[in-house]
């Protein structure tokens, strides 16, 4: 018998005695699957909930992080987090969400500071991804929202208050209620009296050379 | 050299390979558009399209000449161990944006939609969304965990999931900012970047809902996280109600394994749900009792209104159907009869009818949906018509079976303003102009 065969049986087995009640409901149960170790688990959990579930232990100052932002985010999201060329901007853009173009960034727009840490864990710096050790991510999180007012230079943002933090679009969300548009039996005929062409894309000249549009002589 | 310089270059490295990629990326044009060319050559004083715009073609491979191909022997098998597309037809391919994104590892190209001829897209024409490039995972290094409010955490091998009794299904994969640039006036000209962020294979793989059996869920579980293993963690939270409805842990599209782009070895496939959430590459579930309210359900995938404040979880997509020909690539090539060809889908289940425009809106008429017209999967329908050689307003508009008429742009600015980014599903317009090009409009 193969190792993963014998494996897998034990952990029918474990899996078994366990049991549980939605379980016992549900559909048959496989013993596929081996039992994933708590270090294989803490190594690849590393999702942050807005109430905090998930962070570990660690913290650190944006004046902590300001190195590490200058060295590691600086080249893409620029010195104050105004982004270079099309990335990202990380800073600013507050009372521009009703504006014509609204700026959506992590001081405007973003509802959590969890989602900060957790993205910039996750996924930056970009091409380098989950490099950067527990208090570096604190500290170079709570640079990021320096950058944007929310907390202070010297303020050491850790595994007990980053939950805390108010983030000035908390409540700038919210879950649509009903459908947009209800069923109705279209018209079919005589629907409108004109039509007017208010615009053009080949007008506006942006699609690429390549595909796009047959030109008109 | 410090370590942290180091990575500054190494950031500064992956910049300018991106920068290199995309410079090199242009192609030479397509054929169609050679055609549209040629043709408007040849048929000078005459008006452009009066002889139907048909290709001259090699005199000695026409009647009454036997052409070379029909005495000498033709190419003998595995001259290509995997076959591709024929050479006139290299011009179907996915095209992408370059000024829209700052790097080709996180952008998007585009499903060159107005060469599909029914509802399957192939796979190598699949649009690619990635946000931290395609990651490449031999199979032997892929493992799968699920974690969190389970009685068991389980780590699935590619092999394991294989052993798992599999279901398999068509199903649409629509990105949420489908459209997303048209939202304030008729932008890009052509159909495969106005609509071709979607694509429809047929799917192997086994339920989530057995998978999260497998591990058993307790009863405090609501809410799932799926996460993938590429560059960008991509993470998004989803109702448990989903993930035991109908969500797939895929490993295969249109009868072969997944390709790279498409997450392999494995991806979460989300019926009818905005496609950022079919995590592909897909490392791990966690189920948990909240959501997460990541990055790609906060900053991204939020549709912001007038009044400043944003729906959150609008993950369905709404039905919605486009016109894939006529159409900027697919110009009319002569008066005279046409067929009017098109996909339509919604993610609330089956297309129901879809009714087609020739006069901007005024009158409709409903045109043939092709069989299988399946939940949750593009539709393709056409509609026969003769063209008159004047200009005219082509518009397309899906009914669900929930009843659910796609609307007009007016009808979505009403109730969202321009700024929301996702979820455009309007009536597009097409104007056929009286030399047969055809152009993106906005009606007023
Ligand atoms: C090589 C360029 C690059 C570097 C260096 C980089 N980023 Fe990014 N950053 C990006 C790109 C590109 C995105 C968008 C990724 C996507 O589209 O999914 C991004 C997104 C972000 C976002 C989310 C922005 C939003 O509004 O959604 C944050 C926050 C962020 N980066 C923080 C950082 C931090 C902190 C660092 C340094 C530790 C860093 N980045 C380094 C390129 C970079």
């Amino acid at each position: 018998m193969s190792v993963s065969v014998k494996r897998s049986l034990a952990a029918a087995a474990v899996f078994l005695l366990a049991g549980s009640a939605a379980l016992a409901e549900e559909g048959k149960i496989f013993g596929l699957g081996t039992v994933a170790t708590p270090e294989q688990i803490a190594a690849w959990d590393i999702d942050i909930r807005p109430d905090g579930q998930g962070l570990p232990n660690g913290g650190g100052s944006a004046e902590a992080g300001e190195e590490i932002y200058e060295f590691q985010c600086a080249f893409c999201h620029g010195d104050f987090g105004e982004g270079i060329g099309r990335y990202p901007v990380l800073m600013g853009g507050f009372d521009s969400l009703t504006a014509e173009r609204p700026e959506k960034t992590v001081g405007s727009y973003w509802p959590y500071a969890s989602t900060v840490w957790d993205y910039i864990y996750r996924a930056m710096p970009f091409g380098n991804a989950q490099s950067l050790s527990v208090d570096e991510t604190y500290a170079v999180t709570a640079y990021v929202l320096y950058l944007n007012d929310i907390v202070e230079y010297d303020q050491v943002v850790d595994q007990s208050n980053l939950a805390d933090i108010e983030m000035p679009n908390a409540g700038g969300f919210f879950v649509m209620e009903g459908t947009e548009f209800e069923p109705y039996e279209p018209c079919m005929s005589n629907c409108r009296e004109t039509v007017e062409i208010l615009g053009k894309a080949r007008v506006l000249d942006v699609t690429p050379d390549d595909g796009g549009q047959a030109p008109i002589e | 050299m410090t370590d942290k310089t180091k990575r500054g270059q190494l950031s500064a490295q992956t910049r300018t390979i991106a920068a290199q990629t995309s410079a090199s990326g242009s192609r030479p044009p397509s054929p169609d558009r050679r055609r549209f060319l040629t043709g408007t050559a040849a048929a000078g004083a005459a008006g452009l399209l009066g002889s139907g715009g048909a290709l001259a073609g090699n005199p000695d491979n026409l009647p009454p000449n036997v052409p070379d191909w029909s005495r000498y022997l033709g190419v003998g098998v595995d001259a290509n161990p995997y076959g591709m597309p024929v050479e006139f037809e290299s011009h179907v391919v996915r095209r992408n944006v370059e000024w829209l994104t700052a790097t080709t590892e996180s952008s998007v190209n585009f499903t060159p939609i107005h060469e599909m001829d029914g509802f399957v897209t192939p796979n190598g024409l699949c649009f690619e969304r990635h946000h931290g490039g395609m990651a490449v995972i031999a199979p032997e290094d892929y493992r799968l965990m699920i974690n969190g409010l389970v009685d068991r955490p389980l780590i699935f091998t590619y092999q394991d999931l294989l052993r798992f009794p599999p279901e398999s299904r068509f199903h649409f994969l629509e990105c949420a900012a489908n459209s997303g640039m048209e939202w304030r006036g008729a932008q890009l000209n052509g159909v495969q970047y106005t609509h071709g962020m979607i694509h429809c294979v047929y799917y192997t793989g086994v339920p989530l809902k057995t998978l999260l059996n497998e591990a058993g869920i307790k009863t405090s579980g609501k809410w799932i996280l799926a996460e993938g293993a590429d560059s960008s963690g991509m993470s998004r939270s989803i109702p448990l109600e989903k993930a035991l409805d109908d969500c797939l842990v895929a490993y295969s599209q249109n009868g072969e394994r997944l390709r790279a782009e498409q997450g392999y070895p494995v991806r979460l496939v989300v019926p009818g749900w905005e496609g950022n959430m079919w995590v592909k590459w897909l490392r791990r579930i966690e189920v948990g009792d909240k959501a997460w309210y990541h990055r790609e359900e906060t900053s991204k995938y939020t549709d912001l209104l007038p009044d400043g404040t944003a729906r959150k979880f609008t993950w369905a997509m709404d039905a919605k159907s486009v016109i894939t020909s006529p159409s900027p690539e697919k110009p009319v090539l002569g008066e005279g009869p046409q067929v009017i060809k098109g996909l339509a889908w919604s993610g609330h289940g089956k297309i129901k009818r879809v009714d087609v425009s020739t006069d901007g809106g005024i009158n409709w008429q409903t045109a043939k949906l092709h069989a299988p017209v399946l939940s949750k999967s593009l539709t393709y329908f056409t509609l026969p018509w003769s063209w008159n050689g004047e200009e005219v307003l082509l518009q397309s508009r899906a009914i669900d079976e929930t009843g659910y008429v796609q609307p007009e742009m007016a009808a979505l600015q009403e109730a969202r303003g321009v700024n929301s980014i996702y979820h455009n599903n309007s009536v597009q317009t097409w104007l056929v102009n009286a030399n047969g090009a055809v152009d993106n409009v906005r009606l007023g």
